[in-house]
């Protein structure tokens, strides 16, 4: 069975995001960017059920990023992990979950995966949708947040995690994983598998090849910064700390 | 405008975080409430009681038992036909649900907004809170996601709203409830808890995890929490994590012990009314955001913290 994975170039989640002093966003001019690390959870994921762990079966894993022509770099990084060819959909507007979540609908027509792995959430937007759209867009079943993923023939059994603890659910093939940050540890590529990767399938597309409207919905009026927070005090010793909980009237 | 507020329940009682999602719809227009469940009258009731809301949908049957959103979802899309706007508070069945309902009604869903600007202008946070983005929207028919700390609670008693029984949209047959751990903790729940102590990777194992977080914050009366880093490495499971993908919490006061304060920690504590660290590296980031640092090793001054307390 095939497995798609959709993944996202999104800022380094090491870099501090700086807003734009004309307050029309986030300044992505000249900073790293990288795979959103929910995304490289979802395509170790994918190879791992490739390579027979968790339920085996799989026997392709396709990648594809929505966003400019860069995020090609983010889909060579999926194949030089073990993912096997790549779909770049170019955009040159941002493009929503909800538009994403289309254009991904259309991919799954074509592809006919069992499974799409997706991130819970992507870290720059925070928006934790496009998994759960596509799974409603589909009429699939959606083990969000998963922990742990059970692969087989007929369904997948996913391990979610959930505000008091942990959920376990069935659900139907073809269906939707997003993945959650405990489900595996993602593996680096390693050089000679970087050199493979240049020479692996990657085609690429745009948002009208598939006949999706991607106007945004929502507009974007203006970013800030949020409040800072004052500089606080340090206290020299326990003593003081339990005199300042007691001043707070949190300490007898 | 209409609104249907998704109630948060465990079957019996509704949860607190239901409170802000009404308060959040309240700004928009006319409250109504969504309860969705198996033999859940009693959650009916108790939500009839909260103030300001008009009506109580009740969709009870077992489809609905575990909140299964491929089984939901249906359920509120068609109640959308009546409603302009469905709201509920950034829970993990909400987190899970609502994406759905808004591609099967073909509009954008705004996460986790922060307030309510205008019927259509909401504030919410990205890139883990590091920035503040006033949108838009130009879809109709509204999904919205509430950040329960962004919003005071809604009055859980006063209301006396009518209850209405709405029919089953039944099971898709695509999703099925396994089984849940869901741990029985005796402590106050993070995200309604006055004081927090969380603990990071510095404890080095769950043994002492156990033994110096949790006496200290069993003597202040508090909630337990936990860096990512305390979790992956298995100290305590998924549901103590506080941060950008994990709980966002906004207590009076939040004492972190031997935690750096990585941004996507920050993201889920920042905005908490006091916050304390204990950290034995003084350059850490934590100390940045700290109302009160003490610089020292852990092992050393959170027991004898715990003491004098
Ligand atoms: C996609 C993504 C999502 C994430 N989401 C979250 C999230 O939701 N929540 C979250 O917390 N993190 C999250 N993280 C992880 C985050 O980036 C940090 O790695 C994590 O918060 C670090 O945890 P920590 O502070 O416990 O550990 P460390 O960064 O290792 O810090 C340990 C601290 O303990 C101090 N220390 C060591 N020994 C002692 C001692 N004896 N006494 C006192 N102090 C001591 C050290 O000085 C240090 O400051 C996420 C990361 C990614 C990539
Ligand atoms: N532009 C994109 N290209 C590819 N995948 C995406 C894109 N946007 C979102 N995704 C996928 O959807 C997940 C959730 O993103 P979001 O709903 O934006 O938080 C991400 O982790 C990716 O797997």
């Amino acid at each position: 069975m095939k497995v798609l994975v959709p993944v996202k170039r999104v800022l380094d989640y090491n870099v501090k995001p700086r807003v734009k002093a004309d307050g029309t966003g986030v300044d992505l001019a000249n900073v790293k960017m990288s795979m959103n690390p929910f995304d490289e959870i979802a395509v170790e994921e994918a190879i791992r059920l490739k390579e027979g762990k968790n339920g085996g079966g799989v026997t392709e894993i396709v990648v594809v990023s929505i966003g400019e022509q860069k995020a090609q770099e983010t889909i060579r990084t999926a194949l030089a992990m073990g993912a096997d060819r790549g779909i770049l959909v170019t955009s040159d507007e941002k493009v929503e979950p909800l538009g994403v979540a289309k254009i991904l609908a259309k991919i799954v027509e074509e592809e006919q995966p069992s499974l799409v792995i997706l991130g819970k959430q992507a870290i720059d937007d925070d928006n934790n949708q496009t998994g759960q759209m596509l799974a409603g867009l589909l009429g699939w079943g959606q083990g969000t947040f998963a922990s742990k993923v059970e692969l087989a023939a007929d369904s997948v059994t996913v391990t979610r995690e959930v505000d008091g603890g942990l959920e376990t659910d069935r659900f139907t093939l073809p269906a939707i994983v997003t993945t959650d940050l405990r489900l595996n540890e993602p593996r680096y590529a390693s050089l000679p598998n970087i050199m493979k990767a240049k020479s692996k399938p990657l085609a690429t597309k745009t948002a009208a090849d598939y006949g999706v409207d991607v106007t945004p919905r929502i507009k974007t009026l203006k970013v800030v910064e949020p409040a800072k927070r004052s500089a606080g005090v340090k206290v020299a010793d326990v003593d003081e700390l339990v005199m300042k909980l007691q001043a707070m009237g949190i300490a007898k | 405008m209409k609104t249907l507020v998704w109630v948060e329940h465990d079957g019996t009682a509704v949860k607190d975080a239901t409170l802000a999602a009404v308060t959040a719809a309240s700004k928009l227009g006319e409250v109504h409430l969504l309860v969705a469940g198996q033999g859940v009258d009693g959650v009916a009731q108790a939500a009839a009681k909260i103030a300001g809301v008009g009506k109580v949908h009740v969709a009870d049957d077992a489809a609905y038992a575990h909140q299964i959103a491929e089984n939901v979802a249906p359920l509120v899309a068609q109640l959308m036909g009546d409603h302009d706007a469905f709201v509920a508070a950034a829970t993990t069945t909400a987190k899970n649900l609502c994406p759905r309902v808004a591609a099967l009604l073909d509009v954008m869903q705004i996460s986790d907004i922060l307030s309510v600007e205008g019927e259509d202008t909401f504030t919410r946070p990205i890139y883990a809170g590091n920035a503040i983005a006033t949108v838009q929207t130009s879809d109709a028919k509204k999904v919205i996601t509430v950040r329960g700390t962004a919003f005071e609670k809604a009055a859980a008693e006063g209301g006396s709203a009518t209850i209405e029984a709405v029919s089953s949209t039944g099971d898709k047959g695509i999703a099925t409830f396994v089984d849940a751990e869901i741990a029985q903790n005796a402590r106050p729940e993070l995200t309604s808890a006055k004081i927090i102590v969380s603990g990071g990777r510095a404890l080095q194992n769950g043994e002492n995890f156990h033994a110096l977080i949790e006496p200290l914050a069993d003597k202040l009366g508090a909630g337990v929490g936990a860096s990512r880093a305390a979790v992956d490495a298995g100290f305590v499971p998924n549901d103590y994590q506080v941060g950008q993908t994990g709980k966002i919490v906004a207590p009076e006061v939040y004492i972190a012990v031997g935690i750096s304060g990585a941004i996507q920690h920050l993201a889920g504590m920042k905005d908490s009314k006091t916050i304390i660290a204990i950290n034995k590296d003084e350059d850490a980031p934590i100390f940045q955001v700290a109302d009160i640092g003490l610089v020292g090793d852990l092992f050393k001054v959170v027991p004898e913290l715990t003491e004098k307390l």
